[in-house]
């Protein structure tokens, strides 16, 4: 027996909203989701008119439909955006290479320009020399590390002031989870942030802070948007660790709880005691981009490969972050 | 026997021989109707080809795993308990992949 729509109470309803309960058909669906993101991104004032916005895009599906609604809420509300799709290209042969063919698509489908950067040209090392280098036990951690500093790279080399990544509340759920483990204060108070660096050169803006892992999938689906979704051929199946696990086992029984999580974090205020603790945003002194180091990360990890003792800039990252990078690592 | 198309997507795949698209009869005695909890352990027994534990937990879909039966969330129909008849469309679409 067909249930049918709580909101137009006409049509056949689809889904199941996970935060809300409610049951929607596709169109009333559609239209909820997009006017959520819609108000995250007034509500926040995200984005000015003029603004020239880097859309990091990877060829999955948070970026995808990020690219998509971004686009279609700057037509329909007259944002004045200068949209532009920009990609890092790893260097890993087999996995990247086919995701960016999902990049160029869009590039056609969503109209938006598409710039690409990649590590070799950043960084003088693909992924795929580096993992003939040093193998693949902490060849994520040189990921990890290059792709951040990476989207800031290119968004400076397209003449962006502004970077919107696809973190949903599912992934920003699982960071404040990992920072509640780990101890990290600061890190705890500013994981649940919209944006960040908004009093830098290039704030990052996170559109998709209160959409749901799930309503993405679904509306992609329901949309037949194309995104690309194999798994890296250096850590197959290995892209999201327990916290990724219990928030979904968490959200089997209570679908508020990744809501819930996200605004814990929200409420959480840093005491004047550790708020001396928090890094003051520095820029490398060897690569110029923004770090809480002297020397950022990259770096460190090039110096390593460079030197051809790529253990180096592993230990002195072990060193900086301690323990928990360790651990993390393993 | 009851026929059934299945799609798997969202990285989903890589754990059915990456094939997206299967069509099966699925035995079945009447009169109860199959159920989708039924054809979860059928299609893990049957088709899948590696890592079982990424796909199922317990007796249900590994959370993070949607199901849609006739392109409708399987969670307004009952979830395991969702009646499955001939021509039948179940679509299981990963969630866990990066984006």
């Amino acid at each position: 027996m067909p249930i049918t729509c709580s909101s137009c109470g006409v049509e056949k309803a689809a889904l199941r909203r996970p935060k809300t309960g409610d049951k929607l058909c596709k169109v009333c669906f559609f239209a909820a989701f997009e006017q959520e993101v819609h108000e995250a991104i007034l509500t926040n004032n995200l984005f000015t008119a003029g603004d020239r916005v880097a859309v990091g895009a990877s060829g999955g599906k948070d970026s995808t439909v990020l690219a998509y609604v971004l686009s279609l809420l700057n037509q329909r509300h007259s944002y004045g955006l200068d949209l532009v799709l920009l990609s890092v290209d790893e260097g890993i042969s087999g996995y990247r290479d086919d995701s960016l063919e999902t990049v160029k698509r869009n590039e056609q489908q969503y109209g938006i320009p598409l710039t690409i950067v990649s590590y070799q040209q950043l960084y003088g090392w693909s992924m795929d020399q580096i993992v003939k280098q040093i193998g693949t036990r902490n060849n994520c951690t040189f990921c990890g590390v290059f792709r951040r500093q990476a989207l800031d790279r290119g968004a400076f080399l397209v003449k962006a002031n502004k970077v919107a990544t696809g973190h949903n509340a599912d992934d920003i759920a699982e960071t404040v989870l990992l920072n509640l483990i780990r101890g990290d204060l600061p890190r705890l108070g500013r994981c649940a942030g919209i944006s960040t660096g908004e009093d830098g050169d290039l704030p990052r803006v996170k559109p998709f802070k209160y959409t749901y892992e799930k309503e993405i999938v679904m509306y992609a689906h329901f949309k037949k948007l194309d995104y690309f979704s194999t798994e890296c051929i250096y850590a197959p199946y290995a892209t999201r660790g327990f916290a990724r696990e219990f928030i979904k086992d968490l959200e089997t029984v209570r679908p508020s709880a990744i809501a819930d999580l996200v605004r814990a974090a929200e409420e959480f205020r840093i005491g004047p005691d550790n708020a001396e603790q928090l890094a003051q945003p520095k820029t490398c002194q060897r690569c110029g981009y923004l770090s809480s180091q002297d020397v950022c990360k990259a770096c460190l990890l090039l110096e390593g490969l460079n030197t051809g003792n790529p253990r180096l800039g592993f230990i002195m990252l072990a060193n900086i972050e301690g323990n928990v990078f360790k651990l993390l690592s393993l | 026997m009851v026929k059934l198309n299945l799609h798997f997507s969202g990285g989903l795949e890589l754990l059915f021989g990456n094939q997206k698209e299967y069509s099966v009869d699925v035995p079945h005695e009447p009169p109860s109707e199959l159920k989708v909890g039924q054809l979860l352990v059928w299609t893990r027994d049957h088709l899948l080809t590696e890592r079982p534990e990424l796909f199922m937990k317990d007796k249900t879909v590994r959370p993070g795993i949607l199901v849609l039966v006739n392109d409708v969330d399987w969670e307004l129909s009952g979830t395991l308990d969702s009646e499955l008849v001939d021509g039948d469309n179940v679509v299981f679409i990963s969630t866990l992949h990066g984006g």
